[in-house]
């Protein structure tokens, strides 16, 4: 249950995510127990589990939702307790965590994504309207940007909130069974899109999902760790960085 | 039509335009997050403390802003425990604030017209202590909501996604239920407690069949609350009718009306 045999992330790059002996449970149930995990600087991890196996309840701890009952979780080398980056953290909640009546528009949900503790009691000014720009340009929704968000097809809501996390271009991106409830090949396309930032972008991944056969696509067959029911399939890139700044990249 | 040159008129329609603001602003956030009863809930809490105060001789409204405020804490504490069933902690506490009403109505001088006033609500009482009140609350729901428009936004919107971008989720939301409970204690001598969700969520209701943006459902509720407010005042001094009936029936109106367009539009 640790990071050994990825060897070559071991000593090149920062760890982004730390778990010591981790463990959690709902009352008496205990959903994870005594998992210790290391996510490196461009790593690309997938969650695979079933149902009831405690993953997404891994990932609600990982990103603060959740305190763990037992053991300590670190980001970018900071106890989560005294974490405050948060802006480094993209989040792509699960599809239906919103209501579709809600009156807001694209735009409106992806200038939210700059919505930070850094940001309280400050304006929204020209340097944010250009990231939102940029962040609807890149993922192709610029045109769609005044629509109600609950009028749009499930593959354009999950790039909606795929713009929304990359808006502060983060350093991790957390995802959370992003493409459930849409169709196949929408899927692989949105599956296809974030490989490709994983391979060249200066990004880490964590991601749930239960699609078996994209994962071991891109991850390989063979998870690195398994904990319970949760299985961690990891990839890491060392492909050179992307030399053009921003997002503008991300889909060539 | 002298009746509109009053200066109990002229009070009147100050406190409604006041009103007007405030409960549409807290309302869209309230409906939004399927919290539509709290505003009921906190209107018979009030009550409760209208009846101390009328009962030991001390501003009623202001018994009533303290009542609101402790009920909005215990409302958050008991959501916390019975989590999922946010309307159970809503039922227990509007009890509570029935109970107590009661209570205190029957062991003073049983329930009279003041009781009426307050139940129903009395825009024509209304002094200017009260509109200074109004006008304190008005202020500060306004200045709070400005200061905090886009992380509310997030909040409404999604609460999990506010918590990971470090947002500070229960300090807004503490926030969002304290104005709330001000907002309620000081409308209710407007329309009265019966009647102050009214105020609260059907403009909000309208706005939702209308607009596309969240910045522009805010702006169409209040609208919304405005006019009604306006139209409804006039209206029931015209015609000598109940004020805070005659402004919740105009509410309702045009929502039938906004649904009807609606109808027309997309067939």
């Amino acid at each position: 249950m640790n990071s050994e045999n990825a060897a070559p992330a071991a000593y090149c790059h920062e760890n982004i995510i730390e778990l010591d002996q981790v463990s959690f449970a709902y009352g008496d149930q205990k959903v994870i127990t005594d998992l210790s995990l290391v996510v490196k600087e461009r790593d690309f991890v997938g969650v695979i589990g079933s149902n009831g196996a405690g993953k997404t309840t891994l990932l609600r701890m990982m990103v603060g939702l959740l305190k763990p009952s037992q053991g300590e979780i670190r980001l970018f080398g900071q106890s989560i307790r005294r974490f405050r980056d948060w802006d480094r953290i993209g989040y792509v909640p699960q599809k239906n965590a919103f209501n579709p009546l809600f009156p807001a528009t694209v735009r409106e949900v992806v200038m939210s994504g700059l919505y930070s503790n850094k940001k309280l009691f400050k304006r929204v000014g020209k340097e944010d309207l250009q990231k939102c720009s940029e962040a609807l340009e890149v993922m192709r929704i610029a045109d769609i940007a005044g629509k109600r968000i609950g009028q749009l097809s499930g593959g354009q809501q999950q790039r909606v909130f795929l713009a929304r996390a990359l808006i502060n271009q983060p350093d991790l991106l957390v995802l959370d069974e992003p493409t459930v409830g849409i169709d196949a090949q929408t899927q692989a396309d949105f599956f296809e899109l974030i490989f490709h930032m994983h391979r060249h972008h200066h990004m880490t991944f964590l991601m749930v999902s239960h699609d078996m056969e994209m994962i071991e696509s891109y991850l390989g067959k063979e998870p690195r760790d398994r904990c319970g029911g949760i299985k961690f399939y990891v990839r890491h890139s060392h492909e050179q960085d992307c030399t053009i700044p921003g997002m503008q990249h991300s889909l060539v | 039509m002298e009746i509109l040159t009053a200066d109990f008129f002229q009070r009147a329609l100050t406190g409604g335009l006041l009103i007007g603001l405030t409960a549409p602003l807290i309302g869209i956030f309230l409906v939004l997050r399927r919290l539509s009863m709290i505003g009921d809930t906190l209107a018979h809490v009030t009550i409760a403390g209208v009846a101390l105060g009328l009962l030991v001789n001390v501003y009623p409204i202001g018994v009533g802003l303290a009542f609101a405020v402790a009920a909005s804490f215990a409302i958050e504490k008991l959501r916390k425990a019975y989590k999922g069933y946010a309307e159970l902690s809503i039922a227990v506490i509007m009890a509570g604030g029935v109970a107590l009403a009661s209570l205190f109505f029957t062991l003073g001088m049983g329930y009279n017209t003041d009781v009426m006033s307050y139940l129903f609500g009395s825009i024509y009482t209304l002094d200017t202590t009260d509109l200074y009140v109004v006008g304190a609350v008005t202020l500060v729901v306004v200045t709070v909501v400005s200061i905090f428009f886009k992380e509310m936004f997030l909040l409404t919107f999604e609460e999990d996604a506010a918590s990971v971008s470090g947002l500070p989720v229960k300090l807004l939301n503490m926030l969002i239920t304290v104005m709330t409970a001000l907002v309620i204690s000081t409308a209710i001598k407007i329309v009265g407690a019966l009647l102050v969700s009214a105020l609260l969520t059907i403009p909000a209701a309208c706005s939702l069949l209308i607009a596309r943006s969240f910045k522009s459902s805010v702006i169409f509720s209040v609208a919304i609350a405005e006019i009604a407010v306006v139209a409804g005042l006039v209206t029931a001094g015209v015609w000598n009718l109940a004020p805070g009936a005659t402004i919740v029936l105009l509410l309702i109106a045009m929502l039938i009306l906004t649904l009807i367009g609606k109808k027309g539009f997309s067939a």
